[in-house]
Order: C-alpha cells, then structure tokens, then sequence
C-alpha cells in the first residue's frame, strides 16, 4: 500500500540534558543523518505521558522515538527508568491494538554521545522505512 | 488554578535567523518565512541576518509592541545556546520571558542536514509550526528566588581543590574542604620536581598546604566521603562520612575532656606498632604501620590507623600514654553540612599498564611507571632519592622512556585521548638522570613530543642539547634477558624508516591517566554528566569550561580532563570565582517548571506521591477530601509525576500536557501534503 511519495514521519520525545545535547553536539559536529525526525524537548524521559504516544499513533506517526539519559545518569535521578517501564507496558499495548511495536523505540543517548545521536536516528529511520505507512495514517485527521 | 486562559487571542511572531550561511546555507529562509506567516495565530513573521545580535532582539522588541504579541517564536539555534537571550529580549518587549518558544533549525537542522535543502526547509517550517503551536499556549510564570547558603564545599584536595578552597575561602565564605585520604595535598606531593621550571614540587605545594589548614574560613574534613546530596543550587544538604581515624585530633580529645592531649605527630605510636602494610603514598615501594601517616609533610599531622589491618593489640595506645589520642573502638560519623555550591576536585589515577602486556609491566622488575620514578628520583622517597633498578639495587646507566603508555590508544584496551602531561615530565624525567648519573642516557621513545605550554617547548630544546636520545616510534614490545634483567625494546624507528633494538637497564612507562576510583560516585551524587571516558562534562567546552548541567556544581582540574599543574590551577581559579558569584548574589532564580495540581480532576489517590524523587509532593485534605499539593522549592521540574497521573491532574509549567500535545499534533496533523 505503500504510496510512491511516501515519507516517513516520525517524533522524537527527548530530554534536556542529555539527548537534546547530544542531538545539538551531532549538530556542532556536522554529523549528517536523515532528516526525517522532528524533536520535541522536554525536560526528562519521566515527563513522558503514555498518552503522548499514543497520541502521536493516533495522528498517524509512523514512528516514535523516546531518548533520554543513560541508567544511573538521569538528571533527576531516576526519570529514565519510569520511562523505560512505560514504554515496555505501552509496547505490549501497541501489539495488542495491531501495531508493530517496533514503531516505538527507546534508547539512551548522552550529551558527548553526537556521532551514537546520528545513528539512532539511522536505525530508527531504516526501521520505519522497512516497516511502511502506519496503518493508521488513513484514519489520522 | 494553571489552565489555558481561553478566550485569550494568540498574537505570535515569528522571526527567523539565518546565522550568516549556518542557517541559510541549507534552509530556504525566505520560503520559511512565509510560510511561517501563513499559520494560524502568527501575526508577523520576519528574519535576520544574526537574531541573537543586538539589531535582531530590537526586532523582536519592537515586534512585540507593535503587533502587541502574546508569544514568540524564534527560528535559530539550539535554546540550550540562546534560550536565555530571547527570553530577556521578550522581557525587554514587555511580555513575560516565558511566553517565548524556540526552533532550533541550525545544531539539529541545517548542520546536520547540510546538502538536503529540500529536507531541511520542510523540517524547518515543521519545526516552526510545532513551536507556534506550544508558544500559542504558552503562560506568564515567574521564577522563584530562593535564598544562597554563605558556604561552599571542595570535594578532593589536591592542588586544584586546595587552590579553589582558598580563593573561596579568601573571599569571605565558608568553605568545606573534604578529601578522602587522611592528608591532603594530592598527586603533585608525589611528585618530585615540576616542568619545565624544574622547582622542587613538595617546595611549593606545602606552604600551600599550610595556608588551607591555617585558614579561618576553611574547615578541614580528611579521612572523609561523600556520601549523600540532596537540594539543589543555594540549597545543598551534602552528606560526609567521616571514616574512623582511629586517632584524636587535640580539639577532638579536648571535646572528651583529655586536657593537653590528641595527636601531636611524635610518632612514638608508630615504633610500636607490629602491623606492616605497603605504603600507598609510595606506590607500595616503602612500607608502612598499621598506625601510619603518608609522609612527613602531612597536613593534618595527625595519626590515622588502617582498621583492615590493625590486630588491636593495643601497644599504641601504651605508647601514646597520657595523650590519650589513640582510640581503637572510634566508629564512622555521619555529618550533614549546608552549602550553597561545590567544586568538584577529584583528580586522577593512573590507567593500570598492565594491560598492555606487550611492555612487561608487573611482569619485568625493571618496567616501571612514572610515578613510580617520581617517588624513586625523590629525595623524600623510599630511596632517599637514589635512583636505582627494582630487580637488584644498581644504578640503571641507560633508561628507556616509553611515552603514549595507553595513552592515544585506540586499540579499545589503552584510553584513546592524549594525556597531555606525560611528554613534559618524561623530558623531566631524561634531565633528571643525565644530572644525577653520570654517564646516563635517556631514550626517548614517542609518537610526537607535545610541548605546548609557556617555556616549554626551551624546555624541550634543552633536554635535546643535554644529551637524551629521541626515537620517533612507538614500542611494539619489550622483551626481558631472564640472566641479567636488561630489557630489549623493540619500536621502529619512523624517520629511519627502520626497525631499532635498543637494550636498557630500565623502562619507565608514561602510564595514560584516567578518572580517579571515585569520580564516578561522586558524580552521580551530584548529577553531573560525564563524557564517554569518564572526565566529567563542562556545561560548556569553551564558554563554560568551569560549570556543569547542573546548576550550582563547578569542577576543577583533572577531573574534567588531562591538565597539567599551571591549568589545574588556573581552572580552579576560575571554579573558585564561578561558585562564589550566587554566594555573594545571596539569592537564585530556579526556572518555575514546578508541577501544580488540578485539584477539580485530583483524585487523591496519591500515586504521584510516591514517583517523586525529591518527596515535593505530598496529600493534604482540602474542602473534606483529600487532593495532592506541591512543595515549589522542592520540586525541581522533571514531570515525572505529571507523566504518570492517571487522572491528567498535574499540570507541568511549560511542559504541560495541552502543550505538547499541540506540538505533536501540530507536527503529524498540521503540515503542509
Ligand atoms: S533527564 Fe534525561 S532522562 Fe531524565
């Protein structure tokens, strides 16, 4: 179903201190990769609301990435691992309502990791391109 | 209660930065622009060569009052760069700083999208939308001024952290200097002379070392750790273990009612004692007691025993007599000190060069490292400073000197970056010998010498004139004559374009150096970042070279990577002035992201309560039930309770639900097809 202009759109959920600045780090070192994410900022992977996601699905995302710190670097403490927690739940729920949950993706991207920012977003892309359209575009809007 | 004014108009302006080419070299500014005008709620959209500068925020200004805006989109680079000079830009136009937004089209854009201008413009105006669509939903918030403790806190005293610990304390503030060994003074009284002015190192470090002990302002904490942080910049509650010493200081005996008694550093315990252990001080070449001090400049001269080796028999404590300063039963005590902001100092160790077996070390008695060639050519060492060869006493005649010892190593066993003082000290290391043995020849194996420091480069001349044997290669390996203990070293030489095998008495190694034991303990207490091998991250490599993402936390010297003493130095310098600016402010302005309650939809369930890493929240009863309430100064913003709420009860102060839902909205369902 695939159609011959399709691009792929994908959000990106990052935090401030470290994925963020490791996006902005990829940026200083020129690092070329995909342009096919776009970020929205928050202060901690723990601000993320399942409901966000789900959201971004329900308007037809093709892909979700969420990054945050590393384990144990959270710059508050322990936002990460919540974050992890839900995400795993919320990938139980995407298979159970027909998507595949390889649409959503969490990694850990520190703020002097640019050039591992730059291959996420490669991966994360590929994965989406081999995967398609989310079925749900054609009820988005 | 925090909700959406609703009948509120958004008036955004948007206002796109070109960065010179950095921008505009790959985004299409003028389509941008216009489409940027194009979406709801945007009543003026314009650009600008270089928006942070002076006529750019003019624009902006007078945008605001022109069009009478009620939000501000600003196109350009990273908010983590510019976000606070827009904001005071939007203050000066009369609107609340936080009814600005930012798109970053340039760090996450236009460099990383450099020969895709189709892409980048359309991500571009993508970004934009996502950004009117948050602004348009943007509220007036006010940060919270809350008070500076007048105290600092040093964290490991070696020559940064006692320089830092001085300045502060020179400055007027109370300054907790804690190390964890029982003495401070830290790597350089190791060391036995400096580059390239060759002074006798313990000759200028101990006048030091006095002069933070003998400050007023300077509390002492030895033998101590951190052990908790809580708070946050003004605020921190740090709490030190302080470890048993074994050994009362004269105030701590006088606390106990022992008039005249304590340590005084005569040592009569020491002859007692039956317990031998290596010294560590000395890299374990000299032995020591159970009872010992490192050396005999310690500051403080007080007595410290090794539990783990102590067998109590109690000798000491006869020989101490009526000073009564030896107490074998002393237990750790648990402090907590407040203070205001905090240096990281902890330094640096040694990589362990025994993983690269190919140089023999701990494997030939005669491959040494370079510290341990420091405390061997130091009078003050185990030798009295006669350098001679671990596996039989003599005087080595030819030494070899193998630089980049795991240091720019890329081979993933040594550390990839440059040590950056290893070339100098190993050119100290050649002077030493040719000086104090007659006869001897230093050689010289490196990749390149690095002299890039005042004087010495002449430093380098010098040593080349004296009469050292300099060999561009790296040492493939080191091979031991089982009879003799000579060593063969095997490198080739690259200018000669040939292989060399040269036989020596002895190797010193100039051992990469790496993260001291603690460092990463410490920084997670502290929360701050680290880079990928383990230095930890300044909030700025060049703006911010003192600072760290976490506001109120600044770091000095090796800790935040290779330095040698004059940058050590002057980096903590510059620590010490950072930490003191919010000190003498005497007031902080925390960002106001604080979680707030919508007690309507608050069911009081008390999930929230319990996800909070910094117990900000808690439930009270209001109106006969019961509903959550947050503590602002507590609550640092993270929004883990607001992503957790069941109920959608939390409102997050500029990370509010409403607004990212926008934004996300604004991406998927209001672009152009
Ligand atoms: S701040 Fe990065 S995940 Fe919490």
């Amino acid at each position: 179903m695939a159609d011959e202009n399709w691009e792929p759109k994908i959000v990106a959920i990052i935090c401030n201190w470290c994925s963020y600045a490791g996006a902005d780090l990829a940026g200083g070192a020129r690092i070329q990769y995909p342009p096919d994410v776009r970020a929205i900022r928050v202060m901690c992977t723990g601000r993320i609301d399942p409901l966000f996601i789900l959201k971004a699905f329900q308007d037809g995302a093709d892909g979700v990435l969420v990054s945050g710190c590393h384990f144990g670097d959270c710059h508050y403490l322990e936002g990460n691992y919540k974050a992890a927690k839900r995400m795993f739940l919320l990938k139980t729920v995407l298979k159970n309502i027909g998507l595949d949950d390889r649409r959503l993706r969490m990694t850990f991207v520190s703020a002097s990791e640019g050039a591992k920012w730059a291959k996420v977003i490669e991966d994360v892309v590929n994965t989406i391109r081999d995967l398609g359209p989310s079925p749900l575009r054609e009820f988005a809007r | 209660m925090a909700e959406v004014k609703k009948n509120e108009e958004p008036r955004i302006g948007v206002f796109v930065c070109h960065c010179g080419t950095n921008i505009a070299g790959s985004v299409n500014i003028q389509e941008v622009k216009d489409y940027a005008a194009s979406l709801p709620n945007v009543v003026v959209s314009n650009d600008y060569q270089y928006m942070c500068s002076t006529p750019g925020q003019n624009m902006i200004v007078e945008a605001i009052k022109e069009h009478n805006l009620s939000g501000v989109v600003v196109a350009a680079c990273s908010p983590r760069l510019h976000e606070p000079t827009f904001r005071n830009a939007t203050k000066t136009g009369g609107l609340n700083p936080f009814r600005f937004e930012m798109a970053n089209i340039r760090e996450q854009n236009s460099w990383v999208h450099m020969h895709q201008p189709e892409e980048a413009t359309k991500k571009a105006k993508d970004a934009i939308r996502i950004a009117v669509a948050k602004a348009s939903l943007l509220q007036d918030l006010h940060p919270k001024s809350v008070p500076v403790e007048k105290a600092a806190m040093v964290v490991g005293a070696g020559v940064g952290g006692m320089q830092a610990a001085l300045d502060l304390a020179n400055a007027g503030i109370k300054t907790y200097l804690v190390e964890k060994t029982p003495t401070i003074g830290g790597r350089m009284s190791q060391l036995d002379k400096t580059f390239p002015t060759l002074d006798c190192s313990q000759c200028i470090l101990t006048p030091k070392m006095v002069d933070v002990y003998r400050n007023e302002n300077i509390e002492l904490l030895t033998y101590t750790e951190v052990e908790g942080v809580e708070g946050y910049i003004g605020n921190f509650d740090v709490t030190l273990r302080k470890k048993a010493r074994g050994v009362l200081t004269p105030d701590e005996a006088e606390a106990r009612g022992i008039v005249g008694g304590g340590c005084n550093g005569c040592g009569d315990c020491v002859d007692v004692c039956p317990v031998i252990k290596p010294n560590p001080f000395e890299l374990g070449m000299a032995p020591r007691k159970a009872i010992y001090i490192y050396h005999p400049q310690v500051v403080p001269l007080i007595y410290t025993i090794d539990f783990d080796s102590c067998v109590k028999c109690g000798l000491c404590v006869d020989a101490c007599g009526d000073k009564k300063a030896i107490d074998l039963e002393m237990q750790d005590e648990l402090m907590t000190v407040k203070v205001g902001t905090v240096i990281l100092a902890t330094g640096y160790d040694i990589f362990p060069i025994e993983k690269k077996p190919e140089w023999g070390y701990k494997n030939y008695d005669n491959v040494i490292t370079s510290l341990e060639f420091e405390r061997l050519i130091c009078a003050s060492g185990p030798t009295g400073g006669k350098l001679i060869r671990p596996s039989d006493g003599a005087t080595p005649k030819r030494v070899g000197f193998v630089l980049c010892a795991g240091s720019r190593d890329n081979t993933g066993v040594g550390r990839p970056y440059c040590s950056r003082f290893c070339c100098m000290y190993s050119l100290k290391h050649a002077h030493q010998i040719i000086e104090k043995i007659p006869g001897a020849v230093p050689y010289i194996f490196y990749m390149d010498i690095r002299s890039f420091g005042k004087m010495y480069e002449e430093f380098y001349y010098r040593i080349q004139d004296e009469g050292a044997k300099f060999i561009r290669g790296r040492v493939a390996n080191i091979l031991e004559d089982p009879e003799t203990k000579n060593l063969y070293i095997k490198a080739e030489d690259t200018l000669l374009g040939r292989p060399v095998d040269v036989e020596v008495d002895m190797v010193v190694l100039a051992a990469a150096v790496q993260p001291s034991a603690e460092t990463e303990r410490t920084r997670r207490l502290f929360g701050v970042s680290c880079s990928q091998d383990g230095w930890l991250l300044e909030a700025h490599p060049k703006l911010n070279p003192c600072g760290t993402t976490t506001a109120g936390v600044y770091l000095a010297g090796v800790c935040q990577g290779p330095k040698d003493i004059p940058d050590t130095v002057a980096q903590a310098e510059g620590a010490a002035s950072a930490a003191s600016i919010p000190i003498h402010k005497g007031a902080v302005e925390l960002e106001p992201y604080f979680a707030q309650c919508i007690e309507e939809k608050c069911a009081g369930c008390g999930l929230c309560v319990n996800l909070c890493p910094y117990q900000a929240l808690s439930l009270v009863e209001k109106n006969g039930r019961k509903v959550m309430q947050v503590t602002e100064a507590k609550c640092k913003g993270c929004g883990t309770c607001g992503g957790f709420c069941p109920g959608g009860a939390i409102w997050m102060q500029h990370f509010a639900t409403p607004q990212i839902i926008a934004q996300i909205d604004a991406f998927l369902l209001g672009g152009e097809e």
